[in-house]
């Protein structure tokens, strides 16, 4: 198994794990919204981990040194994307949580659900 | 029963990402690059731009940044709804 | 956050503020350059912001900040770049009609390594501004109305 070849992909397999751990197992709202930025900064890693040619630098030519080999710049791209979106998630996800605090008075899952308020 | 239901769960994804992972190629490698050595080739000519990057960002993948800006738009939107103060609350 | 931190943290702040907007500015104009471009800058401006709302607080803003000037900016900002990616329309959409024109920004770039044109690339300096702008206004109005909703609610 070439484990340790791959290991940049295991450590951001590993960033998504800790996050659905946070996700499932935990009961405060503010730790559920902490394990989904894990996850989308996990799937950004792996993403930007993607597009690595060995040897490569940056593919821009402002003095850049003279060799010939560049990394791709469509991973980068599409990860700059994802880092926006995962912002404005993250900033919705925390403006229900005051809501709901405003509301109930509580941040606990389970308390949430019995209060008919 | 529920927690263990969900503690089986959690741990049979957490070994099929593990396992995914380590079966990929070898980081270094990608698998196909003739779209992106295209761009790294000719963004210089096309698009007379010496950051590779943004000019994948603005020029040949532009629409993906409009679609991305109007998620930034709506989240700010919907934030700026919430905290509205209406006539109920000032009174 | 209705009061504010310490002498020494908003003196500090002083100093340190316009120095953070102008490297923020740096970032966002020299886009088609160096590594950057309009989300980085607009995110670098808006922690400068942040750090204003920090040391300052909100009590500070209150006779100077207009919350539908700060929303009408971010909508000028969307708008604009929609209508920079209209302008090549005779071709396609999004189509870079000023690089290697001759006009505005239209000037070529020597293929290999070089320093760098300002002068070059067609609409994507604009486009920079037009989405820096846009993120700048955005997590500003979303750090206003989080900050002064939360604080209505436990004045009650």
């Amino acid at each position: 198994m070439s484990a340790v070849g791959s290991l940049p992909f295991v450590v951001s397999m590993l960033l998504v794990i800790l996050g659905l751990y946070a996700l499932l197992f935990k009961r405060n709202l503010i730790k559920m919204v902490i394990g989904v930025s894990l996850i989308e900064t996990g799937v950004n890693l792996f993403l930007v981990t993607l597009g690595y040619r060995t040897a490569g630098v940056a593919p821009i030519y402002t003095y850049a040194p003279a060799t010939t080999v560049r990394v791709l710049p469509t991973p980068q791209a599409l990860t700059l994307t994802s880092i926006v979106i995962g912002l404005a998630t993250t900033a919705l996800l925390l403006s229900f949580a005051v809501l709901i605090y405003r509301h109930y008075g509580t941040l606990d899952v389970s308390k949430i659900k019995e209060l008919r308020g | 029963m529920r927690r263990a239901l969900l503690t089986a769960a959690f741990l049979l994804v957490a070994a099929f990402l593990l396992f995914a992972a380590a079966e990929m190629r070898p980081f270094g490698e990608p698998a196909v690059s003739a779209m992106d050595d295209y761009f790294i080739d000719n963004a210089q000519i096309d698009v007379a731009a010496n950051n590779v990057v943004t000019a994948v960002v603005f020029d040949y993948r532009g629409f993906d940044t409009l679609g991305e800006a109007t998620v930034l738009f709506a989240a700010v939107v919907g934030i700026l709804a919430m905290f509205r103060r209406t006539r109920e609350d000032e009174r | 956050m209705k009061t504010e931190m310490s002498v020494i943290v908003r003196t500090i702040t002083r100093c340190v503020y316009p120095l953070i907007l102008v490297f923020g500015f740096y970032v966002i104009m020299h886009g088609h350059l160096t590594p950057g471009g309009g989300f980085q800058g607009g995110a670098v401006v808006a922690s400068a912001f942040a750090l204003f709302l920090v040391a300052f607080g909100t009590k500070a803003l209150k006779g100077r900040l207009n919350p539908h000037l700060l929303q009408s900016l971010e909508e000028i900002g969307a708008l604009a770049f929609l209508g920079l990616a209209f302008l090549g329309i005779g071709t396609a959409f999004f189509y870079n009609i000023l690089a290697g024109s001759g006009s505005v920004f239209g000037g070529a770039v020597p293929s290999g390594p070089n320093p760098g044109v300002l002068n070059s690339s067609g609409t994507l300096p604009f486009m920079n501004w037009a989405v820096g702008l846009k993120v700048m206004a955005g997590i500003a109005c979303i750090l206003v109305a989080m900050l002064v909703g939360s604080r209505k609610e436990a004045e009650e």
